[in-house]
Formats: C-alpha cells, structure tokens, sequence
C-alpha cells in the first residue's frame, strides 16, 4: 500500500541522487579540464629538456597560483569520490539478487567499468604524485629537473606498464564519462546528442593518444 | 517449435527461488509469449504441478503489467514491445530462452515473475500531477499549446509504468520513469506552477525507495517498450539543479 | 421491484441543473466522517476517487490490479467524445445528445444522456487542466476528428492511445488525494462480496490476492467502477482480468441487471490464430477511413490476395451501403463480415476474417503519408501477425468489444440498493442498445467527475446511513461465504483447468449470443450452459491454496460468476423479441436491417435475483422519447 515521500528539504536534496550526479559531472568537468591541459603541457617534453623544465619552473614559480590550483583539485578529486563511491554502493545495493542472463543494449564496457576504473585511477594518482612531485618513489628524483625525472622514471618497464595501462583505464574512465557527464549537466537534444557522443570519444582519444605517448616514447627510446 | 524454458519460480516473497527447466514442445509461432506461458501452465496443471504466476492484464502492450526478463532483455528481444506483445516467431526451434523476474530491490518478488512496484505508485504520489480540483478548470482552448511542445509532452506520457527500465538499469534506477513524468508536465504549460516543486518532490521520494541512481549507461531506454527517451532525463537533471538552486526558504503557512 | 427512474421534471437541458439545486449538500466539515467504498479505477472509479477525495470524503479504493493506472481504460485507442464545437461544424450538446439516444437505437433514457451530453464539456476542460496531451493544432488549440459515423468531428484525440492518457489523468488526481491522505488505495484486492445490511449497501469483502487474506470493509456507501463483463465470450477486446464478479455478487445481492444481451461487436479486430489464443487485439476503427474492406468473390479461393484481381473481389460493405460504404456501423459491418464467412468466402488460415486493403489509399495517398496516419497500428498488426500491411492486406474479423447492458440504476447512478451506485461500463449506461464510438470514456469520467461526487451526497445526507461495524453478522457471512467459495474450488480437485471451461463457454456464447441470435440458438445455449455449469462445479481443477498469489483461484471465482451471468445474458437475450442496435435477432430483420419492435420492447429490461435455481424476474421501466422521435435506423 501507500506510504509518502518525506516532505523535501534544502539540505536534503543536496545528497539526492541527482545531485551527487551533479557533482560528480562537476568536478568531472574540473578534472577532465586539467587532464587535457596537463596533457597538453606534457607535451613540451618533446621539445626537450629546456622547454619542459622551464614550463615546470613557471608553474612552480607562482605559489598562490600553485596551491590554489591544487586545493581545487584535492576538493574536486574528494568530492567525485565521495559521490562516485556512495552511489556505486547505493546501485550495488539496489539489485541484490542479480540475473543469471544479461544482454546488454546500450551500455558499453567504458559505463559498466567505470567504479573500477576510478578507483585505478586513484591508485595512480597516488603513485604518481609520489613519482613525480614527492619523489619518493623515483629512483633517481631531481627536483626542478622535470624532463630527467620523466625519461629515467619511464625507463623502468614496470613503471611504464603501470602508467600505460592508467592511461587506458582513464580513457575508458573518459570515453563514457565525457558524455554521461553532458547528459548529467542536462545537455541533451536530439539534434546535438550525437555530438555529444563525438566530444566523448574525441576527447578520450586525444588523451589516451597524448598521454600513452609519453611512457611509450620513453620506453621505446624515442624521447632519452 | 520445441523450446527449453529456464523459468524462475519463487513460492513467495519469503522463500528462496530457483530456476527451473520446462520443455515446451508444441509453440506455433503465432503465440505470444505469454500465450506460449499459458499452454505450458495448462500442460503443468495437468500434471498436477502449480502454473508459473506472471503478470498480465490488457496483452495488448497498453497497461503496463506484464513483467518479465527474457534472455536477459526486460520484456525481451523485440525492440519497443512489451512481453505480452511478443510473438513466438521472434524465437527458433530449439532455443533455450531464461525468464526471470524485474530484478531491483524496490521490486521485491511476489511469486514466481510477479514483482511488487508499488514504488513507482508512490513516487507519483510525491507530485506526478498537475493540482487541479475537479470543476474549476478553463476552457480547454484557453491556453494554445504549440504542437511541437504537446507532441513532445506525449511522448514522455506515453510510458505504461512497466519497471522495465528499473530491470534494465545495471543500477536498478527508476530514472527513466521518473524523467518521464517529470518531462510530460514540464513541456506543458499546465504544468509549470508546480513545475521546480514537482521535480525536487519526485527526485526525493524515487531516492526514498530502494533504487539505485542513474550512471547514464541508457540500458533503460533502449528496453523501454514506449520508446522513452533519455533527453527526459536530461531534462529532470537540468529542472533539479534549476530548482535546488533556486529554492527559497519555505513561508510559513499564513492562517487567512 | 422499485424502478423509478427519478428524472427530475422540467425541461430536459434544465433537468439537470435543477437537480443539482435540489440535491442536499453535505456539510464540509462532516465530509471527512463519511467513508465511500470505490471499487474500480477505470475512468470512473478513479475520477469518482479523486473528486470525493478532494470533496474531503473518506475514500477507500480498490482495484485487482498492481497498481490503479493498469485499469482497462487505458486499452481505449479512438477518442473522447464532447460537444466543444471547436470546429464550428454545427455541433451543440443537442446534436450530441440525439445522436447518442438514436444510436443506441432509442433504448437509453433521453434524461442521463441529455446529461452526459452537458458535461461532455466540461471533461474536456478538466482534461486539459491535468496535462493530458490532447492532439493540437499548429495553431496550438485541440483538434477534433470524427468518429464512429458521426457527422461532426467531436472527437478528441490523443494519438492512439485516448484512454491511456484520460486515465493516467486521473490515476495522477487520485494519487494526488492519496498523498493528501483522502484517499486509500487497496491494489490486488478483489472484491468478493457486497454486503447489504437491512436492505442497504455497507460494505463489500475482498480477497488480498497477494497474501490471500479475506477482509471486510465497512462504508457509508459504496461505488461499482468496475467495467464490462465482455469476457464472459472469453474472446474480446478485453483485458483478462475484466471480471463481472462485483456486478453479479451485487445482483445477487438484490440490484437488478438491466438488459444484459446489449453486447457490441467491434468490426475491426486481428483474427483467431488457434486455439491457443488469448485475446483479441482491436485495431482502431479509424482504419476504416481509408482501408477498403473485401473478400473473394468465390466461395473457398485461397489464392494469396494480390493474385486475386479486381474484378473478382467482392468490396461487400460498399456494395451493400453505398452512401456509408467501409464506414457503415459497427454492427453492420460486423454482421455482414460474418455474413461472408458463413457463406465460405471468409480469408486465412481459419477462414475467419476479411481484407482490409490499404492499396488504393497508399496510391493515393503514398506510403509515407498512411504510415503518418496509421503507423503505430500497422506496426501492432505486423507484431502480432507476422504480415507486413503495407504490402498485404490487413486480415480483420469482428470481436466482442464493450458490454452496454450491466447493473439498473437511477437517475442518481444508484442502483436498486439504496446505497449502492454504480457508473462507468458496470451500470445499463447511457448507451442504450448500441453504444457510439468515442462515448464510453465520456460517460466513466461524466460519472466520476461530475455525476457521482454530487449524488452520493445527497444521498449520505438524505439517507443517514450511520456507521456499521465489519464485525456485524452480515460481514462476518459473506466473509465465510467467500471461505467456503474458495476452499470449494480448491477442494474439488478435479481434471479440467478454469482455461478449458472458460474457452468452452466463450464458445458457446459466441455460436449462438454473439453477433446474431436465433430463438433455437439460445434456447440451445440456455441449456449448454447449465450443464456446463454443473461440470465446472464438479470437475474443476486449482491448485495451490488460499493463501498465497494463486491466479487459477482468481480466474477460477470470475469464471463461476460468467458461468451464471452468461445464462442471464441468453436469456434476456431469448426475451428481447425485436433487433436493437448491438442485439440482433435474424427473426427480426428487414434483408439485414435491425427491426425493432416500439411498441412491445421500448423499455429497459431489469433483471431481478430471485434465489439460487429461481428463475430471475424481468421487471421493466418503460422508456419515453419526448425529445428525440422514434424513428428507423438506416445507413443503405
Ligand atoms: C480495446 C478497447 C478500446 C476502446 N476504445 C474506446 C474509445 O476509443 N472510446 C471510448 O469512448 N471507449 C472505448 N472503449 C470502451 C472504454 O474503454 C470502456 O468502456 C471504459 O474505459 C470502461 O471504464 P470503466 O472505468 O467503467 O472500467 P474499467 O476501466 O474496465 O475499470 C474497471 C476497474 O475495476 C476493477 N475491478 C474489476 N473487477 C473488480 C473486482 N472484482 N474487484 C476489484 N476491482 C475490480 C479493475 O481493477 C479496474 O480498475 C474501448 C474499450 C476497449 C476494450
Ligand atoms: C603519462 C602521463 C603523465 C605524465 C607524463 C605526467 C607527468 C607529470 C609530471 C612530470 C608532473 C610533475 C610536474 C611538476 O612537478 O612540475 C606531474 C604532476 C602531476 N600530475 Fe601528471 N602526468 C601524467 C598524467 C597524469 C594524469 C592522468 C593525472 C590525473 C589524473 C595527473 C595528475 C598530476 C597531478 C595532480 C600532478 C601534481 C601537480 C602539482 O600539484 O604539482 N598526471 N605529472
Ligand atoms: C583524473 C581523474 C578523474 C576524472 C577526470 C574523472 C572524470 C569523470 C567524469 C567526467 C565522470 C562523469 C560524470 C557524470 O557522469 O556525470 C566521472 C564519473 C565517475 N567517476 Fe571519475 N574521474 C576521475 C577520477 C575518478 C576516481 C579517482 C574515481 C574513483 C574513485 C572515479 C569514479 C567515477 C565514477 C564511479 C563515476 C560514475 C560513473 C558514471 O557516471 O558513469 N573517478 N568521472
Ligand atoms: S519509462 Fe518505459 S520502461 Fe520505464 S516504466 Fe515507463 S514505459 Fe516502462
Ligand atoms: S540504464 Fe540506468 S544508469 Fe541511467 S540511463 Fe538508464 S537509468
Ligand atoms: S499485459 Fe498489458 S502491457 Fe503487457
């Protein structure tokens, strides 16, 4: 029979669904933002060592700048977390006896694999930063010296493997969630949804592209 | 056509459930797919075993009440059509075909493919409606509505409140049905005074129940038998976010 | 037996308006001590739930279903009838109450319809106010369509789906009063018995049908919404779960059947396929505007249709009704379908069905354009029958399709149990003998919205029915009444299933009740079914138990029920000596035309229950026609 919704309140609908959505479309947008420009900043090391250090001293040079930046990366990567983590519990728990055939349609591999995929990404995060900007991990860290740090960093097969297979994982994580996050943001109509679909798969290609570039070029003794 | 049937049959809500295999031996292609669940349900009572429950009312795709995941796919293989609406010749001599019930948390099992969705009646409850008393309404053509926004309005009503989408969703959420009500009223004019409050009342009471929430996978519309789009939901996000931010401190209510 | 009608008196478009002045008003604050029983969510007993509910009164709604919008309403495909006049082509509420008395064949009273006729209006309005997507203009105001024969296009639309979206408009209205805490709603809990106390109507037993629980409800007053019996022919339009049950237990409880036999037969159906078949599925009438119907000229000519060439085609219903051709009444053509296939000259497999040819009109039209009209149905017809209509012909056949006749009641809606109201399909209508396409759902939300909510509080307040305990004896009977009918049914343990008698009796409804009925032919089914009747009540096999989902137990309660009220059927149907709109009898006939007989059958036909194995009494209130004449139907 009839039971009734609880009457809505302003703080309630903050942890709704949709809004934790919302949120994690967001800081979606904030973090596919920086992916892409880190990525497009990597590429000086194809220019050699000076244009990338120098690009690394720029950014370096500017503490304000810097940690603000970082702040509102720290916030955006806690709160798509946060979000993403309760509502994959939240959907877990709400099919708790699953069907023993299942045939997808419409979903894709990317969609399905996205709870998996973050939480890789996460664990690259980690590494990296201890990689690149602690150090800590780094066999031979030179602070200030970006370009020796990513050339002798890559030159391990192990760390390369790693960094490329996080690349795959963040351009599967991208290739659904560039356009989930649109249709979340309520970007949708029928004449431009298949632009949408295009945006997603673009971007996640350019990023995969660009950034397996690096480990592989490395690797590969293209770029010493 | 003969045809092998793991059908999964469940006492009740209370008892465990398991799949079963029946063999259906004598299908003419020209029966529906619960009419080839009819015969064999006379074959077992014949037999003296209890008949497979499932839900059906109208068999013409209409009421929304049959229920149930055919080899994987809510409702089954053909694209926009409801079980009841399915016909044996979408199937071959010989195929194994799995039934199992809507399978969500918010549909608990009843008996055998029956299922519960009294969720979907409450989160119409919360404000699936336009709040108008009988008797007081202008005359129908005093508000012209463009063609393309009614048009648009009926696609979105057009859902029979099925659950297939809930049984589709990877997350089990009732996104789609609620985008959809959510959607028929907001493209009509009639439906805008209570348009913002409508749509954080609906968003509420579908989290109320046991769904989970939409990671835009779109299983839901492609297994939609009425065609309902994800523009709907796209569009409830957009109204939600509209209305969150834009909601002002309720007003006490004044005595008179 | 007391058949006052209570029309007011006056003049017929004042009758109404002065009834609603003189009817007792209920005090506001007293509405919410009265409880209203609704059974049925259909258009009328879901907008008959709303508007008490938002009156204030205490409602308590229930429904087989698992949820109220899943009612049989939601099937209607065509329209809503309603003298708007939008389209300035002479319409008016007269026009629109004539043509409703002379279609159903001057056997409906002149003073509901002229009602009905009023508030037709007014549904459209509260409609639209609900956000129910009625087709448009590109100028943005509604469109109209004309339907069903009428001369005027008074149809409102919503696509093919009318009933869907008129139902969930008023589903959405009753679950707003739920909500508000006015409404209840009993989902899977059918109604078993009514419970009459002192000659009054106080309440009605149902059975959960998830837990199998059986249990009384008490009320001020109680409402029937509970559609059609069209499933006693096993074969209709209907949804399965379309029962008589509440109307027979209520007639059985001393509310009189009026003129059972009114049945319609809709022309445009998808033909049987075989013996398993469960349902016919219509195909909107619509098609007809531009589908030609044919068969062979020769008996037996099985060649495919597009070896059949023009010249040996029998375009019948143009030959036969020149100036209505495929468009002539649905009674007519179905006849005269049943006419060719009797003759042998009937297509498909089971030689049971015509063509309904769309060839010409693709030429005329293209393709692109019939697909614009029709293209949700041909995709229906292609799911279900395989054949692509577009290239062959469509194959039709006529159906069982709405019940006119159902329970007597007053001007009121009230039955002959005070207390008792019935509205929708389940009372004797508006309809008459013939109800016109487009009119059913106009008449279920008349009642609901706009009749009911006013009536029964006149009669709460003229009647003062007091309160009633569900522990009085009469509850706790019928409850065991109920009991003993279910562990009856579970007890036999016999060898055939409720599928195999229902079909049986389908069988025999259709062969000698359906679309046209002989003296011998139902004096032979009044015999068959007696007989098989007592196998059922020997033989029956449901298994399972009492307590729990046991749809075989459901199926096997309505079925008991048909088992009798087809007998009623039959017999009214021996009684009615003339042809009436959707009751045709061939002694009664001028070459294919209904001849009815004024002067001995203009009247209702109001059956009385009597007591088990009595032979019912027909009790009759004379109809006068002081507004629209007596007058022949003719569509040659
Ligand atoms: C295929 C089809 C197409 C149609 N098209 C049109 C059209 O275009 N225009 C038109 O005007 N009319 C049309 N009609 C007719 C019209 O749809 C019906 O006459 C009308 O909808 C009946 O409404 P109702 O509210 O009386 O009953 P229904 O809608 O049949 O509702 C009956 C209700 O009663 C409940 N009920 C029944 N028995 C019990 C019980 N024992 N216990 C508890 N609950 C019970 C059911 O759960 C249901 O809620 C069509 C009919 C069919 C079958
Ligand atoms: C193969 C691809 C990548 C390469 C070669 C790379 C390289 C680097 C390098 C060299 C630095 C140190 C810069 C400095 O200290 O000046 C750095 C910092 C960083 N990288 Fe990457 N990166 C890659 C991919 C990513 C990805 C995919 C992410 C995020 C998901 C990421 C997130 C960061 C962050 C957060 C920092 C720290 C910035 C700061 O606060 O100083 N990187 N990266
Ligand atoms: C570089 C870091 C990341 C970027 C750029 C990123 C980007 C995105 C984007 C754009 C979305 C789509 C949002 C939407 O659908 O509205 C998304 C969804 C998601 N992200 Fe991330 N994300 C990152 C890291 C992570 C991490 C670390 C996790 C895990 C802990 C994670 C888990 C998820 C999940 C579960 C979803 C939801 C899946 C979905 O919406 O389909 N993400 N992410
Ligand atoms: S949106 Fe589609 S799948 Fe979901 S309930 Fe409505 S009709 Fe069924
Ligand atoms: S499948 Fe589920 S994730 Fe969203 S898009 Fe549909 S509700
Ligand atoms: S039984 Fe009504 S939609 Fe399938």
């Amino acid at each position: 029979m009839t039971a009734i919704a609880p009457p809505v309140s302003s703080p309630g609908l903050l942890v709704t669904t949709v809004a934790r959505k919302v949120i994690m479309a967001l800081t979606g947008v904030v973090l596919t933002g920086f992916v892409l420009i880190h990525m497009i900043g990597n590429l000086l090391l194809y220019q050699g060592p000076e244009a990338l250090n120098h690009y690394g001293e720029l950014l370096q040079s500017k503490p304000p700048l810097v940690w603000t930046a970082r702040l509102v990366l720290l916030a955006c990567v806690a709160l798509h977390i946060w979000a993403a983590t309760t509502l994959t519990l939240a959907n877990w728990a709400a099919r708790p006896v699953g069907y023993r055939k299942t045939a997808y349609e419409a979903s894709t591999y990317a969609s399905r694999t996205m709870r998996w995929g973050g939480p890789l990404l996460l664990l690259f995060i980690v590494y990296h930063l201890l990689h690149f900007t602690v150090g800590s991990v780094h066999p031979d860290f030179v602070r200030g010296d970006v370009y020796h740090n990513v050339v002798v960093g890559f030159q391990n097969p192990l760390v390369a493997f790693f960094y490329a297979l996080s690349m795959v994982a963040l351009s599967l994580h991208l290739f659904h969630g560039v356009e989930s996050m649109l249709q979340t943001m309520g970007l949708s109509h029928p004449k431009y949804n298949g632009l949408r679909k295009v945006i997603g798969v673009a971007y996640a290609a350019v990023v995969a592209v660009g950034n397996l570039s690096f480990p592989l070029s490395v690797f590969f003794g293209l770029v010493r | 056509m003969k045809l092998k049937l793991n059908v999964w049959r469940q006492r009740n809500g209370a008892s465990q459930g398991a799949f079963v295999s029946y063999d259906a031996n004598d299908v003419s292609k020209d029966m529906s797919f619960l009419e080839m669940l009819d015969v064999l349900n006379e074959e077992l009572m014949g037999k003296g075993q209890d008949p497979i429950a499932f839900d059906h009312d109208c068999r013409e795709g209409i009421c929304g009440m049959c229920s149930m995941v055919i080899n994987g796919r809510p409702h089954g293989p053909q694209k926009n059509t409801t079980a009841c609406q399915l016909h044996m010749r979408q199937f071959n001599d010989g195929d194994e075909i799995t039934i199992e019930p809507w399978r969500a948390k918010a549909f608990p099992v009843i008996k055998d493919l029956a299922v519960d969705r009294g969720a979907l009646d409450r989160i119409i409850q919360a404000g699936g409606y336009v709040s108008v008393s009988t008797g007081n309404a202008p005359d129908g053509n005093a508000i012209p509505v463009p063609k393309p926004d009614s048009d648009r309005a009926f696609d979105a009503a057009a859902c029979i409140g099925c659950g297939a989408c809930v049984a589709a969703c990877p997350n089990a959420s009732a996104m789609l049905f609620t985008s959809a009500k959510v959607a028929h009223l907001a493209l009509l004019p009639q439906g805008q005074p209570e348009r913002m409050e409508r749509v954080l009342k609906m968003v509420a009471a579908m989290d109320n129940e046991d769904f989970g929430g939409c990671t835009n996978h779109g299983e839901c519309e492609a297994a939609c038998p009425k065609g309902i789009s994800l523009e709907n939901i796209a569009l409830m996000n957009r109204d939600f976010v509209k209305a969150t931010l834009g909601k002002r401190p309720e007003r006490a209510a004044s005595g008179d | 037996m007391n058949l006052d009608s209570k029309s007011p008196s006056g003049p017929i478009d004042k009758k109404w308006e002065s009834h609603q002045f003189e009817m007792k008003l209920v005090n506001p604050a007293n509405k919410r001590k009265h409880t209203v029983i609704v059974v049925g969510t259909g258009l009328a007993g879901a907008s008959a739930a709303a508007a008490m509910g938002e009156l204030g009164y205490n409602v308590l709604s229930f429904c087989y279903q698992d949820s109220p919008r899943r009612a049989h309403s939601i099937a209607a495909q065509g329209g809503i009838n309603a003298a708007k006049n939008y389209q300035n082509d002479g319409d008016s509420v007269f026009r629109l109450f004539y043509d409703t008395v002379k279609g159903g064949d001057f056997r409906a009273r002149e003073s509901n319809v002229h009602r009905l006729a009023e508030i037709s209006v007014k549904i459209i309005d509260q409609c639209v106010a609900q956000g129910v997507p009625f087709a448009r203009e590109y100028g943005g105001l509604l469109s109209n369509r004309s339907f069903g024969g009428a001369q005027v296009s008074r149809t409102f639309y919503a696509r093919g789906q009318t009933g869907q979206q008129l139902l969930i408009g008023a589903y959405q209205a009753m679950e707003r009063q739920v909500a508000a805490g006015t409404v209840k709603a009993y989902t899977r809990h059918e109604m078993l018995e009514l419970v009459v106390i002192d000659g009054v109507a106080r309440g009605i037993v149902t059975r959960d049908m998830v837990t199998g629980k059986i249990e009384s409800w008490s009320a001020d007053a109680v409402v029937l919404a509970t559609g059609g019996y069209g499933n006693v022919f096993y074969l209709s339009t209907n949804a399965k779960g379309c029962n008589t049950t509440a109307i027979w237990r209520a007639y059985k409880k001393g509310a009189a059947f009026a003129n059972p036999c009114y049945t319609q037969i809709h022309p445009t159906c998808i033909p049987v396929s075989g013996d398993h078949q469960s349902k016919l599925t219509l195909m909107s009438e619509s098609l007809r505007n531009d589908g030609r119907v044919w068969v062979p000229l020769k008996k037996g000519d099985k060649r495919s249709p597009d070896q059949i060439p023009e010249a040996e085609r029998d375009y019948y219903l143009e030959r036969k009704y020149p100036s209505y051709g495929n468009l002539a009444p649905r009674d007519i053509s179905s006849r005269a379908a049943k006419q060719v296939c009797d003759e042998g000259r009937g297509v498909g497999e089971t030689g049971f069905g015509v063509y309904l040819d769309f060839s010409d009109a693709i030429k005329r039209l293209s393709e692109a354009k019939v697909a614009e009209k029709y293209g949700n149905l041909f995709e229906m017809y292609e799911r279900i029958t395989g054949e692509n209509p577009y290239k062959v012909p469509m194959r039709i056949y006529p159906a069982i399709h709405y019940t006119m006749g159902g329970l007597w009641v007053d001007y009121n809606l009230q039955s002959t149990i005070p207390g008792l109201h019935v509205i929708g399909e389940a009372n004797f209508s508006d309809h008459g003998a013939n109800r016109l396409g487009a009119s059913a759902l106009m008449q279920g939300l008349a009642d609901g919205y706009f009749i009911l909510p006013y009536t029964i509080g006149h009669y709460l307040v003229t009647a003062k029915p007091g309160k009633v305990s569900t522990d009085h004896p009469e509850f706790k009977k019928a409850e065991a009444e109920v009991a003993a009918r279910t562990s009856r049914f579970l007890g036999m343990k016999g060898k055939r299933t409720v599928d195999s008698f229902h079909k049986e009796l389908g069988k025999i409804m259709w062969e000698y009740c359906g679309m046209a009925r002989t003296e011998a032919g139902l004096k032979k089914a009044l015999e068959l079914i007696p007989k098989l009747r007592e196998e059922f009540h020997q033989n029956l096999n449901v298994l399972g138990s009492a307590d729990e989902m046991n749809q075989s137990l459901e199926k096997a309660g309505r079925l008991a029920d048909f088992l009798e009220l087809g007998e009623l059927l039959c017999l009214d149907a021996l009684e009615r000596r003339e042809s009436c709109g959707g009751h045709f009898r061939e002694e009664f006939q001028d070459e294919g035309e209904a001849k009815r007989d004024d002067a001995n059958f203009a009247h209702v036909a109001a059956w009385e229950y009597t007591g088990e194995g009595k032979a019912p009494k027909r009790n009759i209130e004379p109809l006068d026609f002081e507004y629209v004449h007596l007058q022949t139907r003719s569509y040659k």
